[in-house]
């Protein structure tokens, strides 16, 4: 049970970090005034 | 008219002659609400909810108290919000209000730090189930390692609610949830220099140089939601509770709905949490052995969260070839935003042009998404298991 929880904790984890950042890249900032640092 | 006197005499002294009969649990659980009160007021140890919390303990401990009977005020409490689990999730509202997740989403891969400062979790339950604890018992108590009082109160009360586990230990879960998270500033320091080298410590982070879209941030709770859904539907409530209110947030489009998740709904749900948690307090049920190994795992799953953020960062620091400050490691875990400045604060003292808070703030508020999955993800586990 443990084992499972954090492998399926790090793997989800680590595809959520994908996703993010492949939204970050689809959704670059316009411009400097909509931005947020 | 003697007999008037004598009966009200009787009656009013009641509470005395209880007290001193079979008031021994109560008077030390009124000792413990008494240094409840001193921690969270001269202390400032975590005084929003240690403070009702508390008063709650105190209420159901005076003699011949029916504040936790079948009509009492704080059973009232307790079967509205927390019986069916809904002051956790209002709080979560206000605290996905309350986060700001811009640093994560410029430095994704700083989640990764959240997820590693679960280990504590599943070590704890590994010990908990080693230690004779029942299934329910073992989830709950490792529960302790989110660093985060809603989840363990959400996550306790759904075996608490099935009879699996005490209701009293709900209480204890809380106050040790609580309790550690408060201590976050004095447990963390240490281990951190125990672990890494002053080289290590030193590792100057160059400032992240991403910027995040608005778009972005407001896709963000949008894809945690639905992948929270798709692996771990049983934690959809928490997380779904959680991005619901940074969705407000950062929609900008409902700053009255924003603003009121953050202060009224979440001050009010922390006040009544804190009474109705308080009251599960009673000194008969509260002692007992469990309640003792309780706070002794708790601390365990909290050092052990650290250890895991830490360990993960030094791994990181050998594959970036001592890029990365190990230091961010310990940011991983859900006492937000305290554990970011823990980190920053260690960072400077080892090198004073060191700068790691927006670090450390991306792998706390990957802390906060990974405690909650991790939660989660133990959940649906236990569903698969027939447990749930």
């Amino acid at each position: 049970m443990a084992v499972v929880g954090m492998g399926g904790t790090l793997l989800t984890l680590g595809i959520m970090a994908l996703l993010i950042h492949l939204v970050t890249v689809f959704l670059p900032p316009a411009n400097d005034k909509e931005d947020k640092p | 008219m003697s007999e008037a006197l004598w009966g009200g005499f009787l009656a009013l002294t009641e509470g005395m002659r209880d007290l001193a009969l079979n008031g021994g649990p109560s008077i030390i659980m009124i000792a413990v609400a008494c240094v409840m009160f001193y921690l969270a007021i001269a202390k400032g140890v975590e005084p929003l909810l240690l403070l009702p919390i508390a008063f709650g303990c105190l209420l159901v401990n005076l003699p011949l108290s029916e504040m936790m009977g079948a009509e009492g005020t704080l059973r009232t409490l307790y079967n509205m919000g927390i019986a069916n689990e809904l002051f956790p999730l209002l709080i979560f509202v206000g605290i996905g209000s309350m986060t700001d997740f811009s640093p994560l989403l410029a430095n994704p891969k700083l989640l990764l730090f959240g997820a590693a400062g679960q280990l504590g979790i599943f070590l704890t339950l590994l010990l908990a189930l080693g230690l004779g604890f029942s299934k329910s018992e073992a989830v709950s108590v490792a529960a302790i390692g989110a660093c985060d009082g809603p989840t363990v109160i959400y996550v306790s009360n759904l075996f608490a609610e099935k009879g699996q586990i005490p209701a009293a230990m709900v209480g204890a879960l809380a106050v040790a949830a609580y309790s550690y998270m408060a201590l976050v500033p004095i447990i963390q320091p240490p281990i951190m220099r125990l672990l890494t080298t002053k080289k290590e410590r030193a590792v100057k982070m160059p400032s992240p140089k991403g910027r995040v879209s608005k778009a972005a941030l407001m896709v963000f709770p949008i894809v945690v939601v639905a992948l929270t859904g798709i692996v771990a539907p049983k934690g959809l409530p928490l997380m779904g509770m959680i991005m619901l209110g940074n969705f407000l947030k950062v929609s900008g489009v409902v700053p009255r709905l924003s603003a009121a998740a953050e202060n009224e709904i979440a001050n009010v749900s922390t006040l009544f949490l804190g009474l109705a948690i308080g009251g599960t307090m009673a000194g008969p049920q509260f002692l007992t052995r469990e309640t003792l190994m309780v706070f002794g795992l708790g601390f365990v799953a909290i050092t052990t969260d650290t250890v895991g953020g830490i360990l993960l960062g030094k791994i990181w620091y050998k594959l970036s070839g001592g890029k990365v400050n190990p230091l961010v490691g310990a940011a991983g875990i859900s006492a937000y935003p305290m554990a970011a400045r823990i980190v920053q604060v260690e960072g400077q003292r080892w090198n004073k042009h060191n700068f790691l808070l927006m670090h450390a703030m991306a792998a706390n508020t990957g802390g906060q998404i990974g405690s909650v999955m991790a939660a989660a993800i133990m959940l649906s586990v236990l569903k698969g298991l027939g447990i749930l």
